[in-house]
């Protein structure tokens, strides 16, 4: 077994790990390593050919390829150590890293500082629990942008979509530009999961209907499938079987979510948070692992990858110091999700960060219009930040520059 | 005088934008930015969207390479742009940025590679 030895070995090439190799690389780190599992950097973002991305970072509308490409050159040029097709095995709680790869064999990395940057998994049919027959042509939307975008592959006819998530509306436009008939998107909730402006340009510049309140409940079919039954939800949220309708088609599609990848995390000993189901990190993106930092969707699933670079970044940056200092941070505060705020990152913050930036990421729990975030310290509004809508599928972003330590939990509340 | 809602599509913000058209005034209210302005007077004038889709690759493991319209183009004109590009193939190696089609249907708007392919 080859054992290799870095100053930071970052976990993973998409945009999150990407970011914090280059920043790492700016910061005057010498030895960066980027292990990546598919046969090239870029992550998601690869399959991600519709535009939309980047607006914040470059002021500029590209396609998630496009931006991945200005990442992945900057790699280059920083001569960053990269190991594609290479899966990570196993991380220890003291920084070793096994990793398998078809032209290194068995490795162990050692590094002073790990950067998890995994990001995450859709949820697939057993997660969302359909009955029926187990045919072929029950895909993740994430799949079938692969097949569509990148192998050139069109897995079927006629399509319906279940779940209003982002990709779903993103694979619905692309699907019916590519020849599939899309039937109709159908959501269990009563409110769109995903961004409006995916519904407004994928779903009603295409005439495809957006059923609200509408589950699939069974899939027929044996070797291909060949209908699905769909149903409207009561408020009890159970299917009523009276209005149960029957569509042939040959696809199904899933968009039903995504769950941050921390097998790894897990192993290490990282604590997860039982809502983000991410590692619970500081304001240095530092995990409960002293020198295990993680960026990404990993930690939460973001919706702006803009976020999700800055986030790596930041990573980088708590990577650095912990390696120049070789100790944790001292003196830490919790941020506590207050009234209809469902999570809020990092979940712990320094208390001494006077005239320090923090960025705090947080999701409502519920739509509202017309509300104000505020962020309180022991009584005290520290900020506050008006927004005309809130919605849960649009992540909201709040930079906070205290100007004093923190006497103690910082308190997120949106009314 | 008429007034249209629009939800901006620029960015994910997904701004709900109120146009109001007074004798061929337009005026804007909701954006974020100015982007958003542009957009909203667009989709009451002449709706644009941008192009996103790949074309043949030869050459590569790959058998797509995903291009990108450098500026929206008419909606109107999207299916027939989508069908000359479904025709269209090139050969790796490629760099992000190459214009893969100059002056599609001539609407002035070149067809860019939005990714570097190398094997």
């Amino acid at each position: 077994m080859n054992t290799l030895s870095y100053d930071i070995a970052v976990i993973g090439g998409g945009p999150a790990g990407l970011a914090a190799a280059v920043k790492a690389r700016e910061l005057g780190m010498d030895r960066i390593l980027l292990v990546e599992r598919d046969y090239e950097l870029g992550g998601i973002l690869q399959q991600c050919i519709h535009d939309g991305f980047g607006l914040l970072r470059f002021k500029k509308q590209l396609s998630g390829c496009q931006y991945a490409q200005k990442f992945i050159d900057l790699v280059a040029e920083g001569g960053i150590d990269v190991l594609c097709d290479t899966m990570v095995l196993e991380l220890t709680d003291d920084r070793r890293i096994y990793a398998v790869s078809a032209q290194e064999g068995l490795l162990e990395i050692r590094a002073q500082a790990v950067i998890l940057a995994m990001g995450c998994r859709e949820r697939t049919r057993p997660q969302v629990s359909i009955m029926g027959s187990r045919p072929a042509g029950v895909l993740t939307a994430g799949s079938v942008q692969r097949y569509i975008n990148m192998e050139g592959y069109l897995p079927g006819k006629k399509a319906v979509i279940l779940g209003s998530g982002d990709i779903g509306l993103i694979m619905a436009r692309r699907m019916t530009l590519e020849g599939i008939e899309v039937e109709g998107v159908y959501e269990v909730m009563s409110s769109l999961g995903g961004l409006r402006r995916n519904k407004v340009q994928c779903l009603d510049d295409y005439g495809i209907p957006l059923h609200l309140s509408t589950t699939v409940t069974k899939i027929h079919g044996n070797k291909r499938v060949e209908a699905v039954t769909v149903a409207l939800v009561g408020s009890d949220g159970k299917p009523v079987r009276e209005t149960e309708r029957v569509i042939p088609c040959d696809l199904l599609v899933l968009s039903v979510g995504l769950i941050p990848e921390n097998e790894l995390s897990r192993k290490a000993g990282v604590q997860l948070h039982p809502v983000t189901r991410g590692p619970v990190v500081d304001d240095t993106m530092m995990t409960s692992v002293p020198g295990v930092f993680a960026a990404g969707n990993v930690v939460a699933v973001f919706d702006l990858v803009d976020y999700v670079s800055r986030s790596g970044e930041i990573a980088a940056q708590g990577a650095a110091d912990f390696i120049r200092r070789q100790s944790a941070q001292e003196n830490m505060v919790d941020t506590v999700a207050g009234s209809n705020v469902g999570f809020v990152l990092p979940q712990r913050v320094s208390a001494d960060c006077r005239g320090k930036e923090i960025n705090l990421y947080l999701r409502v729990r519920k739509p509202m219009k017309d509300v104000r975030a505020d962020i309180m310290c022991n009584g005290k509004i520290l900020k506050s930040t008006h927004y005309g809508v809130a919605n849960p599928p649009e992540m909201i972003a709040l930079r906070l520059v205290p100007d004093g330590p923190l006497d103690g939990p910082l308190t997120v509340d949106v009314r | 005088m008429t007034t249209k809602q629009y939800v901006c599509i620029v960015c994910p913000m997904s701004c709900s934008i109120e146009l109001t058209d007074d004798s061929g005034v337009l005026t804007v209210k909701g954006n974020t930015c100015k982007r958003g302005e542009e957009y909203a007077k667009n989709e009451y004038t002449d709706p644009k969207r941008m192009i996103t889709t790949t074309v043949g690759l030869r050459g590569s493991r790959l058998r797509c390479l995903p291009v990108i319209s450098r500026e929206a183009v008419p909606k109107k004109l999207l299916r027939d742009c989508m069908k000359q590009l479904y025709a269209t193939v090139v050969d790796a190696p490629v760099r992000q940025g190459d214009v893969i089609v100059a002056n599609i249907l001539g609407t002035g708007v070149d067809i860019i590679a939005a990714r570097s392919i190398t094997l």
